[in-house]
């Protein structure tokens, strides 16, 4: 199968710490991938190299046949490559629908227009509306974000994700700070991305994780350990010995 | 087109809800201007200053308000519009005032240009510093090259020809004060549309959050210089009215001080609210023109405690005070609550 992202033995030191040693990882259009690891493992390095925050000093990044690696963030999202933030990124000020607006009227390219009415583009408001409304933000669309729920702001975050129809979305921690009541909230708007959408989600939370990719990829001391199907995960020697140290194999042997 | 949802903002709902309030406000302030043509015959001459600088501080609250750039400097694009339009009267005898006027629109831009593109590459205290760098250059480069601005003599001698060749700039000042009027309605309801506009949402997102921004898939730094070049135009019409009116340019159109009072009047009227611009500069200048005739020596004492007041009482400004009072007297409503 055919990668739409391909990340080829990425690289990256700070002084002489190697934070991400030749890590590769491949996509196809609709996978569901997560990236799990201990703190301090890489994962936040990882994510900056796959965003454009920081320039890899060894290996590619391609995105749908081209070659990304020393693009910036911006070049990267207006060619489909979107992530959302573990800890949410809003204008407070704003409404939820002002952000997914402004999100259409950029992939339209017409974010930038001085001669235009902010809103009035119908077009944008009607999607918008769809997006917002599908992931169940109705009520809250027209207030301020300041003054939404925690847990209905990362929604705003996924809904301005979706709204850039990427090819390939980064979800660093889509859960994180959220009520664990809100949780399946979350979840059930992660089910209904698009099918045909690769996704690559950052998390901690074991349960969200399983529930969700069909894949898991581990990074251990910045360097990919595991990278195979989530039943598979708890069994390998590698991860047991990374996330309990010696106790892995004192629980194998009970 | 027909709405199959509940519409999503005002602006959504037409041309006429979007630009309701902007409308209204520009009569008032109109229908203020004209009332003290009437009012205030023999101040004519301050009410035009008062329009000239309002102006200016109109520019900076672009950049200030909607940017998040922290500028001490903003009085070198003023000065720059006053000069290049006062040259090209003097030099090129080009006379006509809408001319000039455009004349120092567009070197406001160019220069607004030049500032956004040194400013924009640092910002907070570094960005500070640069902008007082920037306008005492200028002064000082305005100095040095008297043969074109009469170094610290100033430029006098300008002979603007009559508004459509029947309005002289007369001794009354009148022509001067409604040809400001004129200009002040233009500027405000330019600055209506493009604040409604979706790059104005950019530059307010951009102030607040750049890397969510940047994460949208636009580049900063063009979208802030437009701004730039736009506030460099407005500040340039300022500067250019000034001009006009009455006839001098001076170094003190360039100066640190200027830039530093325009900050007080923005402040003092509401940073990020083209009324409280407005306000701001009204309120600063009347006082100081009332103040100083009292008092010539401590008029800024009096400048300094109506600030300390406002910080205290109102520390979103005259508009955001207002605002306030607003709510508080007609209670709450969800679209608007903070």
């Amino acid at each position: 199968m055919s990668a739409i992202f391909d990340v080829a033995g990425v690289t990256k030191s700070f002084g002489g710490l190697t934070v991400n040693r030749d890590v590769s990882m491949r996509f196809a259009a609709g996978d569901r991938v997560a990236l799990i690891g201990p703190n301090g493992a890489g994962k936040t390095t990882f994510v900056n190299l796959v965003t454009g925050q920081l320039v890899p000093d060894a290996g590619r990044i391609v995105l749908a046949g081209d070659d990304i690696t020393r693009l910036d963030t911006v070049a990267r999202v207006t060619r489909g490559l979107v992530r959302t933030f573990q800890v949410t990124r809003l204008f407070a000020d704003m409404t939820p629908a002002d952000h997914v607006v402004m999100t259409i009227l950029r992939r339209m390219g017409n974010a930038t227009r001085i001669l235009a009415r902010f809103g009035g583009d119908s077009a944008a408001n009607d999607e918008a509306y769809e997006i917002l409304d599908a992931l169940g933000l109705g009520d809250a669309m027209r207030r301020k974000v300041g003054e939404i729920a925690y847990g209905q702001q990362r929604l705003v975050e996924l809904a301005i994700a979706l709204a850039h129809r990427p090819k390939v979305l980064l979800l660093d921690e889509p859960a994180a700070g959220v009520a664990s009541s809100d949780v399946p909230r979350i979840e059930r708007a992660l089910e209904r991305l698009p099918p045909t959408l690769a996704v690559l989600m950052i998390d901690h939370d074991m349960d969200l994780v399983m529930r969700f990719a069909k894949r898991v990829a581990v990074l251990v001391a910045g360097e990919l350990v595991f990278d195979g199907a989530p039943a598979d995960v708890a069994r390998d020697a590698k991860v047991r010995e990374a996330y309990l140290g010696s106790y892995g194999h004192a629980s194998r042997d009970a | 087109m027909t709405m199959r949802h509940p519409p999503l903002s005002d602006a959504a709902l037409g041309i006429w809800p979007a630009y309701r309030r902007d409308v209204y406000g520009i009569l008032v302030v109109f229908a203020a201007s004209i009332a003290g043509y009437f009012m205030f015959p023999d101040s004519l001459a301050l009410l035009t200053r008062i329009v000239s600088i309002a102006l200016l501080v109109l520019s900076l609250d672009l950049v200030v308000g909607f940017c998040g750039v922290a500028t001490l400097g903003h009085a070198a694009l003023y000065g720059i519009g006053a000069y290049a339009a006062g040259i090209v009267c003097l030099r090129a005898g080009i006379t006509d005032p809408f001319l000039l006027v455009t004349i120092g629109a567009g070197a406001g831009a160019g220069a607004g240009l030049v500032m956004g593109a040194v400013l924009l590459r640092t910002h907070g205290l570094p960005q500070l510093v640069l902008s007082i760098a920037f306008v005492q250059l200028v002064q000082e480069g305005a100095n040095k090259a008297s043969a074109y601005t009469g170094g610290s003599d100033g430029l006098a001698g300008m002979m603007p020809a009559p508004i459509f060749g029947m309005f002289a700039f007369d001794l009354w000042g009148r022509s001067a004060y409604l040809f400001a009027i004129f200009l002040l309605v233009v500027v405000l309801a330019i600055l209506a549309v493009v604040a409604r506009s979706p790059f104005a949402m950019l530059c307010r997102g951009a102030k607040e959050d750049p890397v969510r921004v940047e994460a949208l898939g636009v580049s900063i730094r063009p979208v802030l210089l437009r701004m730039y070049a736009i506030s460099g135009a407005i500040a340039g019409v300022g500067g250019a009215l000034g001009m006009l009116a009455t006839q001098v340019v001076g170094l003190d159109g360039v100066s640190f001080e200027l830039s530093a009072n325009s900050l007080v009047m923005l402040a003092l009227g509401g940073v990020g609210s083209l009324y409280g611009a407005l306000g701001g500069t009204v309120a600063f200048m009347m006082v100081e023109h009332m103040v100083a005739a009292i008092n010539p020596f401590h008029w800024m004492t009096v400048i300094g405690g109506l600030m300390i007041g406002v910080v205290l009482v109102a520390p979103r400004g005259l508009a955001g005070g207002l605002d306030d009072l607003q709510r508080r007297m007609f209670g709450r409503n969800s679209e608007t609550r903070r």
